[in-house]
């Protein structure tokens, strides 16, 4: 059983922003779907998902960035080459 | 080499597509003037590319997805970026943050999803052919919904390189078109190994279509015939076996006990990897800006909060459910499990059998708004999930109708033997051509 | 101090000296230029893109695994770390999480009492370096970041200790020794900024752990430790119990403070990376090849060189520096080797760390020409290390260095002898302007001859050997007695 707060760690967690008024329908159906998750307390075994491809590398070899401008263009701000973002501090 | 440029003005009513490019130019080769439409999760370098999201609005990637370049090499014509839902989460295309796509057949019904935009570009015929991505269906669902062909390639076969990341270990670029021929052109130009993707194989595909299926071997799966599939669904799709029959293939009944787990097993994986891959969309780098006014975290949430929509917000919160310490074990870890099992099932059927038949779908295409529960919609993929988790190649093909709408075959084959499923398809479309 | 209360671990992160990137083709070699110049779509975390191995990082990694006696496992595999930050382009870092390169091995250090130790190692992975965050603004007009990327996706080497280390002098010569073997494998330059980050763990017995993150130079392991020690020593004088937390150290004011709770909730949900393909590369070990080691030469340097301990323990502790030993010494037929690490592991060392200059300022066939000039004692000991500065203060205003036998001949700083008319004109200088001095020695003041002999040191500016001065200045004051 998930409760509101459960969900509302989550959403922190998830940093999603979870307004409380969502709260009780976001519950609702992550009860549903968590409940239907419960089918896999069924699964036996511990295989480990089996791989065929190993130790697929690169040599070290240095190729062309992005142009300053490229790199940049896509963001909402810049300033002087770096990219603007919210503080952290 | 010469340069040409196609004149491309559809009739867009059904809302295919999120962005129409009039005068795509080409080069000359294998598809030479062909328009393909490409789904808008695919990277497109200097064409805007979203995911049907808003948080991706204004994006314009610097670079080509591999597929694309391939197919641009080959001589395709770029006509647009296709209609999807939001980062394929979903089974109908309504999950568009620009609006739903129609279903050329019924306008009043969904086109199947995620690769609904697709999917109705080329059931309208205003594109021969186009790219979809398939995690769980995403290709084969709309395919089937609108009376189209669309292939699922081996996981691997094709670059995953540019293709915006849902889930990472399911998901593949694959072929949509009307007839199973074009469906294996397209293969044949995007597969094949890419130094870029460290997960794909040297296995290119470069194969024309037969359809001599004497002597094949097909495993009915009883899961696919059994609760959930609509039975009028599934004495269309016995009939189009039974057709095989007719050409030489002899069927088995089987059975594919982890099925009763799969589609938990697929959902606890994607949304997990999911809840990873949409983290990066945080308004620094691309996509609508974050306000740098606020703090990090007031700002990053704003952004998620009003950039993603309700089942994307949905799908990041069950993963990362299922990620967090004191539920790993529990859900995602058993999930490897089930997957496991899923694999070893199909590997102990393609002992026996060369290719497993069913229903692409369990019903016909939904009406809008029909699947308003989020796991009612998720129980639809349940056909089409464990291909995905087994990452085998699958087709779907048209096979009839069930009250006017569309009704798909899949093929569902060994590893690495797409030419087999491609044939299979092709069989059968031959066989039933007016 | 030896405090047999205390207890520390280290968590190491290296940057490992490769061409390129560790998941793109990018150059590592951004210090010089400007911000988000040494990116690509795959660095930037742009939508589509995945991570390609670079070979080289790995190879790099196992040699160390095998320096540190360390056992690669069968398979290692990626990892993704979930959190959220401007820098962090793809909002996880690709690390290593429960399937490491490589578990075990140790550290041998010198410990406080003097006897060899081995601190154990709990493991070593690869993972890669975030982007770099300035912050800008201020308080009234609105504080925001500024991100360059140039630094994500470097390639980092992880050494997890386990908590061994008994005193935060024992965590200095931890680091300084990974720090020396890192370097001898040829896979890390410790002289570039930033390549070196220190997370640090520390405990008094009994009490609870407390983590310090963000060390980012070889003293601050020290200082933030020792600072970290009379702290909670003092929390649990007052009564009051120190708390799990993780602290951040502040560099420039030598402290330890307190992280936000929200950053000791993390929940990192780690899961494997589904875009790398796993490492199965235990059977590489055994074509490892491995140069001398710190240790190994250091040896060498006491058998070969017959360099003391202590000597050869600082000459070896920086692979430069005990190769510009070598140099010196090379072919040796002069008798050196002595005279060498003396004047290399004290007199140099300290120089160059006052100029912060390195090592490689110097020429090693000017220091040997300098070496020659002492051991022949054609110059004093003092007026060896004036020739030293000049060398050294030549090379740093970027002017031509000059041999040593030259700026002895230009500054005049030959020896003296006895009989050198200018350094008895000293000594008798000396006893006339200084009737004071001269008065005290007679009445039998011991310290008034080293003044009288240091004044004439003074005016002859150290060229005079400090024995034969002594004995001149007795003879002058004796005869000034008749
Ligand atoms: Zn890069």
């Amino acid at each position: 059983m998930v409760t509101e707060k459960d969900v509302e760690h989550i959403g922190e967690l998830a940093d999603i922003g979870i307004d409380t008024s969502e709260l009780a329908i976001f519950t609702g159906q992550f009860n549903a779907i968590v409940e239907y998750f419960d089918v896999l307390d069924r699964v036996h075994g511990d295989d480990a998902v089996a791989r065929d491809l190993y130790n697929v590398m690169r040599e070290d070899v240095v190729e062309p960035s992005l142009s300053q401008d490229e790199a940049t263009r896509n963001a909402g701000a810049q300033e002087d080459g770096f990219i603007k973002a919210p503080r952290v501090m | 080499m010469a340069v040409h440029t196609i004149n491309f003005e559809p009739d867009d009513r059904y809302n295919a597509f999120l962005k129409v490019c009039a005068k795509p130019s080409h080069s000359e080769g294998k598809l030479a003037g062909i328009a393909v439409a490409v789904k808008d999760n695919i990277s497109t370098q200097g064409i805007e590319t979203t995911c049907a999201s808003k948080i991706l609005k204004g994006y314009v990637p610097p670079y080509d997805a591999h597929a694309v370049g391939l197919i641009k090499n080959a001589g395709a014509a770029i006509a647009g970026k296709t209609n999807m839902d939001e980062f394929g989460m979903g089974t109908s295309t309504e999950n568009s943050a620009f609006g739903p796509t129609l279903n050329p057949c019924d306008t009043g019904r969904v086109p199947g999803g995620s690769s609904g935009g697709s999917a109705a570009a080329v059931a309208a015929g205003m594109v021969r052919m186009a790219l979809g991505t398939d995690t769980g269906g995403s290709i084969r669902c709309p395919a089937a919904f609108s009376g189209i062909v669309g292939f699922k390639p081996t996981y691997g076969r094709v670059s995953r390189y540019g293709l915006i990341a849902y889930a990472n270990s399911l998901e593949t670029i694959g072929p949509m078109a009307t007839n199973v021929s074009d469906v294996s052109l397209l293969m044949s130009v995007i597969s094949g190994n890419d130094r870029k993707d460290t997960t794909s194989y040297d296995k290119p595909y470069a194969h024309t279509p037969s359809a001599d299926i004497k002597g094949l071997r097909i495993g009915i799966p009883e899961e696919y015939f059994g609760k959930g599939v609509d039975p009028d669904v599934g004495t269309v799709v016995r009939r189009a076996i039974a057709r095989l029959e007719e050409l030489g293939a002899v069927t088995v009944p089987c059975s594919i006990p982890s099925m009763e787990y799969a589609l938990a097993a697929y959902y606890v994986i994607c949304t997990s990897e999911a809840s990873s891959n949409l983290a990066r969309f945080d308004g620094v780098r691309y996509g609508p800006a974050a306000d740098t006014k606020k703090s990090w975290h007031a700002a990053y949430q704003d952004v998620r909060k009003q950039g993603f929509g309700p089942e994307v917000r949905r799908r990041i919160m069950l993963g990362t459910f299922a990620l967090s310490s004191g539920y790993y074990g529990k859900y995602y870890a058993k999930a490897q499990v089930a997957r496991e099992n899923v694999r070893k099932d199909f590997t102990r059927l393609f002992s026996d059998v060369d290719v497993l038949c069913g229903p692409t779908m369990p019903t016909i295409a939904f009406k809008f708004g029909e699947k308003s529960d989020p796991l009612s919609m998720y129980l639809s993929d349940i056909l089409t999930v464990p291909v995905n988790l087994a990452g085998i190649p699958a087709i779907s093909v048209p096979c009839g109708k069930v009250q006017g709408m569309p009704v798909g075959l899949q093929v569902m084959g060994r590893p690495f033997e797409d030419e087999r499923v491609i044939d299979v398809a092709y069989a059968y479309e031959q066989a039933v051509k007016p | 101090m030896i405090d047999a209360d205390v207890v520390v671990g280290l968590e190491v992160h290296c940057q490992l000296d490769t061409k390129s990137k560790l998941f793109c083709g990018c150059s590592t070699d951004y210090r010089n230029d400007g911000p988000n110049t040494h990116v690509c779509p795959v660095c930037l975390g742009l939508p589509g893109t995945m991570p390609v191995l670079n070979r080289r990082a790995i190879e790099y990694a196992m040699r160390v695994a095998k320096a540190l006696n360390c056992t690669v496992i069968p398979e290692s595999e990626f990892s993704r770390k979930n959190y959220f930050y401007p820098d962090l382009d793809k909002a996880y870092q690709v690390t290593q999480y429960d399937k490491p390169l490589a578990l075990g091995g140790y550290v041998g250090i010198e410990g406080d009492d003097g006897k060899e130790r081995r601190i154990q190692l709990t493991r070593i992975h690869v993972e890669e370096d975030p982007g770099r965050l300035v912050h800008m603004g201020n308080a009234e007009r609105g504080r925001y970041s500024l991100v360059d990327y140039n630094r994500a996706g470097i390639p980092l080497i992880e050494i997890v200790s386990e908590p061994e280390m008994r005193s935060p002098k024992e965590a200095r010569k931890f680091l300084n020794k990974l720090r020396a073997t890192l370097e001898y494998l040829g896979v890390f330059d410790p002289e570039k900024e930033g390549s070196l980050r220190v997370d640090a763990n520390i405990s008094l017995r009994g009490s609870e752990r407390v983590e310090i993150k963000n060390i980012t130079s070889y003293k601050g392991v020290e200082r933030a430790l020792t600072f970290e020690v009379t702290r909670q020593k003092n929390q649990l004088r007052r009564g009051l119990k120190v708390d799990r937390e993780t602290r951040h150290y502040l560099e420039a004011r030598g402290i330890t403070q307190s992280a936000r709770s929200k950053e000791q909730e993390n929940d990192y949900r780690y899961f494997p990376e589904p875009d790398l393909r796993p490492l199965r590369v235990q059977s590489w070990v055994k074509d490892v090849k491995l140069p001398e080691l710190p240790d190994a030469r250091r040896e060498r340097f006491v058998q070969q060189y017959g360099c003391s301990l202590n000597h050869a323990r600082t000459l070896t502790g920086e692979l430069k520096m005990a190769n510009f030993f070598e140099a010196v010494v090379a072919g040796d037929g002069n008798g050196l080797c002595k005279l060498a690490a003396t004047w290399i592991a004290d007199t140099l060392a300290g120089e160059l760390n006052y100029r912060s200059m390195g090592i490689d300022a110097l020429d090693a066939k000017r220091f040997t020409g300098l070496l020659v000039l002492l051991k022949a004692g054609t110059i004093t000991d003092k007026s060896g290390i004036e020739v030293m500065r000049v060398m050294l203060d030549e090379r740093l205003k970027g002017e031509t260095v000059e041999t040593p036998e030259a700026i002895v001949s230009r500054l005049n700083l030959a020896k003296t002898t006895g009989d050198d008319a200018a350094l008895l004109g000293a000594v008798h200088d000396v006893i006339t302007e200084n009737p004071k001095a001269v008065e005290d020695y007679k009445a039998g003041k011991n310290g008034a001859l080293n003044f009288l002999v240091g004044q004439t040191m003074k005016k002859t500016r150290g060229r005079a050997d400090p024995g034969e001065l002594n004995r001149l200045m007795v003879e002058a004051l004796k005869s000034a007695e008749q």
